[in-house]
C-alpha cells in the first residue's frame, strides 16, 4: 500500500496512521510519503502537535480528550506501532523539505529516507493500493 | 476422538482485547502470533463490535485459522490456529 500523505491535520493524519498500522499487522508493505503540509507531520513535536483544520482547530483539545477517553492512540503511538511492525516505511519528499526550508535534522528519526517523486511512482506502480490523503 | 474437541481443548493463550477499538485488537492478534509456535490456537475475547469482520479478514489475509467466533453479552470470543506466517 503507498499513500501520499498530503495533509498535516490530525483528521487526515489520523486515518492516514490507523490504516498503516491495520495493514502492518496484516502483513501488508506500507510505504508513506509525506509531501507539502504532510511533512509538518514528520518534524520533531509534529505529530504532537497536530489539530483539527480551519476553525475547528479550537476542538482540537476535546478531540484529545475523547480520543483519550476511548483508548484509542495518539498519533505518535500510532507511529511506534506501525513502526514496530517492521513493514512500515516513512518518506519525507526532499522539494518540500527545501520549499518550506525544513533541514534534515529537524526531521523524527522514523523517517527512512528523503526522496523524490521517481521513487514513490516506482512503489505505487507495485503497490495494490494507491491513497491520497 | 473428535477433532473440534482436540481443537478446542488446545488454546495455549488468551488474548483480552476488552474496551480497545480498531487497529488496536489486530496490532495485538499480531504480537501474541509472533511467539506461539505453528499449530498452536490462541482465544480472543473483544468488544469492538468491527472486530468480527476485522478478524475475519485479518486471518484470512495472513492464512490463519479462525476456528470459533461468537458473542455473549457484547463481549465477542474468537478462537484462532496458528496456521499463517505471522
Amino acid at each position: 500500500m503507498a499513500i501520499i500523505v498530503h495533509s498535516g491535520t490530525m483528521d487526515r493524519l489520523y486515518p492516514v496512521f490507523m490504516l498503516a498500522t491495520a495493514a502492518g499487522a496484516m502483513d501488508v508493505e506500507v510505504h508513506l510519503f509525506f509531501t507539502f503540509w504532510g511533512l509538518e507531520a514528520l518534524k520533531k513535536g509534529g505529530l504532537e502537535s497536530a489539530r483539527l483544520p480551519g476553525v475547528m482547530r479550537l476542538g482540537t483539545g476535546m478531540m484529545r480528550a475523547r480520543i483519550k477517553e476511548a483508548r484509542v492512540p495518539s498519533l505518535p503511538e500510532l507511529l511506534r506501532m506501525s513502526r514496530e511492525m517492521g513493514n512500515v516505511y516513512v518518506y519525507a519528499c526532499s522539494t518540500t523539505m527545501e520549499l518550506m526550508r525544513v533541514k534534515e535534522e529537524e526531521l523524527i528519526p522514523e523517517v527512512d529516507d528523503i526522496v523524490g517523486a521517481a521513487v514513490f511512482l516506482d512503489i505505487a506502480l507495485d503497490a495494490d493500493i494507491q491513497l491520497f490523503i | 476422538m473428535d477433532d473440534r474437541l482436540n481443537e478446542g481443548a488446545a488454546v495455549s493463550k488468551t488474548l483480552d482485547c476488552r474496551g480497545l477499538y480498531c487497529p488496536l485488537p489486530i496490532v495485538e492478534i499480531r504480537k501474541v502470533m509472533k511467539d506461539l509456535a505453528e499449530g498452536e490456537v490462541v482465544k480472543v475475547f473483544a468488544t469492538d463490535p468491527g472486530s468480527k469482520r476485522d478478524f475475519t479478514s485479518w486471518c484470512e489475509k495472513t492464512g490463519n485459522k479462525l476456528l470459533e467466533a461468537s458473542e455473549e453479552d457484547g463481549v465477542f470470543t474468537y478462537v484462532i490456529r496458528k496456521t499463517g506466517g505471522s
